[in-house]
């Protein structure tokens, strides 16, 4: 879907980003992550040229990127930022039909689209699409601009830190409904941000980028279980590393069926290993029992097998 | 307590109140000639108070006094506002009333040539119960709209009341110029418009300009705030040699009445007074335009032109209409001089009243500008507000 092919980018001299190359197929949430300076923010603007990359190609269904009518490559892609760029002027309604109206969208068509991204991202078409910017909260204003940039039903969404702004709250409310969003839609989506944890939960590949270069690229568990050198291993956090895997790991593959007397504190079985040892930690146990949907106890987890190394 | 006091305590009113009751004790009300081109003898308001058939003309104007001097102790009563508003128009045509009445009873027993013009004194409190007025509804807190229209009321009982004043030298001015005042006002529009319309569609896309390059901005700068310091007239005697040059070389420029004097050396000069404050405001404008915003509309792939339309010129709008008030008044008033170089409008009708030392006439040439100043700074003023309350 779009390919970097020794993408680079240098201002005045100095490069941003050198030598980019890296395939990201249809359907995938890549993460650029990075500290600041590392270059992942022009790497994604360089994708709708927002950034003119100035050595190598870049490709979009195929085609170079050049190639395009900048406004028409951009209107087939999503983009939303972190302080939104909402226009103050317009309502909630018109700021989502923005695009759709310049592709000439007929207004049965757009307002149907609005209602319906609107109902997607929780927030009631007739108390919101006549407001404006100014009336909402901080993440109902980022809740629009992500219904903005899926407006047009785009190929590609492009988020630069789009929740950097936002109280934890908010932000991992926003987080859980884009994860929802690209698990429905599987739209491609190319997401940009510093912290380690969003790259975690979100991505279906991390690509980690320093001074411009592309340090690993991989899955969050890849990443984390397998960092490639120290720079890799610092910035995904070294002392609670372990954790961080626990968390991408599900406690399905460690349940064991009950021996002996049922363990008294129990766990849903979709819980992740991380809070599985946590809820261990919380009662002073070393095993819990397992819940299925229905609140039955299918089985046990027990603290000396979590630490196993598992292949799912 | 010191804010709570000032809350209380209108100030301002006592100040206004101090001033009239000086204006009408010291200055005379009307001056009576016995032509228009001498200057007469003054009369005061306790002399026309002494004559019996205005006793009750007095009672009026002492009850008016009477309720400002409660205004004044109890400026956050919204009712009592609305009255001194209400009295505030009472008394302009009161005033006006009094003068005509003044000019009639002295005209029946002088010769027919013998003329009052208002005085000093009637001027400043006619001033007075306007400034009055508008601080009494400025009390009221009301927004733009409803405040415009309870201006237009309160300006309706002097507009009726000019019916009469026939003997006062002003309406005798009016009668023998009548057939000019009409289209002089129009002239003095048609001015304006030519002159402050173009320099928008100019003025617009050079700030827009300037947004895009510091270098225009550096250059045309220093330009626009030099042709500012131009005083009117000499800018007029610089564009008279170019332009009537430019007819003598294109005829066809001279029949569309392009020429050294007349409308187009005037019309050009306030067209060139008005790019500063139009420019500079839209520059301003443009330039709280978040830069976010316009990334934002970028990437979503809108034009610079779709960009400029849609997102810079409609926030930058409310920002450029104060620029364009300012250019409209200050058009308005530079209008008058064009009538210098042959332009006409209402500066005619002023200079003919110079040149001849008839005050009275000069004052008719210019009561029109300055109520068409005001005009033009009260809609533009409604017109940013309602702005303000549709799209914040």
């Amino acid at each position: 879907m779009i390919k970097f092919e020794n993408a680079s980018k240098s201002y005045a001299g100095v490069a941003a980003i050198s030598n980019l190359n890296l395939e990201i197929e249809q359907g995938e949430l890549v993460v650029f992550l990075g500290p600041s300076g590392s270059g992942k923010s022009s790497a994604l603007k360089m994708v709708n040229r927002m950034v003119a990359h100035d050595g190598g190609h870049i490709l979009f269904n195929g085609q170079d990127i050049t190639r395009f009518n900048v406004q028409d490559l951009r209107r087939r892609m999503g983009y939303a930022i972190q302080s939104v760029g909402l226009f103050p002027h317009r309502t909630v309604a018109q700021n989502i039909a923005t695009v759709p109206t310049l592709l000439g969208w007929d207004s049965s068509r757009i307002q149907a689209r609005v209602t319906a991204l609107l109902e997607m991202l929780a927030m009631s078409p007739e108390q919101f699409a006549d407001r404006y910017p100014h009336q909402l909260s901080g993440g109902q204003q980022q809740r629009v601009g992500v219904a903005r940039a899926l407006a047009a039903d785009p190929d590609v969404l492009l988020m630069d830190e789009p929740f950097g702004a936002l109280d934890p709250v908010t932000r991992t409310a926003l987080q859980l409904a884009l994860k929802e969003i690209h698990r429905a839609t599987s739209k491609t989506i190319l997401f940009v941000t510093h912290d380690i944890d969003e790259a975690l939960l979100l991505a279906t590949r991390i690509v980690l980028l320093n001074h411009g270069r592309m340090v690993q690229v991989g899955t969050p568990l890849e990443l984390l279980q397998h960092p490639i050198n120290d720079f890799v291993s610092n910035f995904l956090g070294q002392a609670d590393r372990g954790l961080k895997q626990l968390s991408l790991q599900a406690i399905a593959p460690y349940v064991k069926a009950i021996g002996g007397a049922e363990p008294p504190h129990a766990i849903a079985h979709t819980a992740t290993l991380r809070e599985a040892v946590s809820c261990m930690a919380t009662y002073h146990v070393s095993s819990l029992s397992v819940a299925d949907a229905s609140g039955k106890i299918m089985g046990q987890v027990n603290a000396v097998d979590l630490l196993e190394k598992k292949h799912v | 307590m010191t804010s709570t006091d000032s809350h209380r305590w209108n100030s301002v009113l006592g100040l206004y109140v101090a001033l009239a009751l000086g204006a009408a004790s010291t200055l005379p009300f009307v001056r009576v000639a016995p032509n228009r081109l001498l200057s007469g003898e003054p009369v005061y308001l306790w002399d026309i108070f002494q004559s019996q058939s205005n006793q009750l003309v007095l009672v009026f104007f002492l009850a008016v006094f009477a309720l400002l001097f409660i205004a004044i102790g109890q400026a956050q009563r919204r009712f009592l506002q609305l009255m001194v508003s209400f009295a505030m128009a009472a008394s302009l045509a009161g005033l006006w009333l009094l003068a005509s009445q003044v000019s009639s009873s002295l005209s029946l027993s002088d010769n027919p040539l013998s003329r009052t013009s208002l005085g000093a004194g009637f001027w400043v409190m006619t001033a007075i119960s306007w400034l009055v007025a508008l601080d009494a509804i400025d009390r009221l807190n009301i927004s733009a709209l409803p405040r415009f229209i309870l201006q237009i009321v309160l300006c309706l009982p002097l507009a009726l009341s000019l019916t009469e004043g026939q003997n006062l030298s002003l309406i005798k001015e009016y009668a023998n110029h009548s057939d000019v005042f009409g289209p002089a006002i129009w002239r003095h529009l048609l001015i304006v418009v030519l002159a402050v319309v173009p320099a928008v569609f100019i003025g617009v896309p050079i700030a827009w300009r300037m947004t895009q390059s510091e270098g225009v901005k550096q250059a045309l700068f220093p330009i626009l705030n030099l042709i500012q310091t131009i005083p009117s007239i000499a800018l007029f005697g610089l564009l008279m040699a170019p332009l009537a040059w430019l007819a003598v070389q294109w005829p066809t420029l001279g029949k569309a009445g392009i020429s050294g004097v007349g409308l187009a050396p005037a019309v050009l000069a306030l067209l060139l007074y008005s790019l500063l404050p139009i420019v500079r405001s839209t520059l301003a404008g443009l330039e709280q335009v978040p830069a976010d915003t316009i990334n934002a509309a970028r990437a979503m792939g809108m034009s610079a032109w779709q960009i400029l339309c849609q997102v810079e010129l409609p926030l930058a709008l409310p920002v450029l209409l104060i620029g364009l008030r300012t250019a409209v008044v200050q058009t308005t008033g530079l209008a008058a001089v064009c009538a210098l170089i042959g332009a006409g409008g209402l500066g005619q009708i002023m200079f003919d009243g110079l040149f001849s030392a008839a005050n009275d006439l000069v004052i008719l040439g210019v009561i029109p500008i300055v109520l068409l100043a005001m005009l033009a700074d009260s809609l533009f003023k409604v017109l940013g507000n309602l702005l303000k309350t549709s799209a914040p």
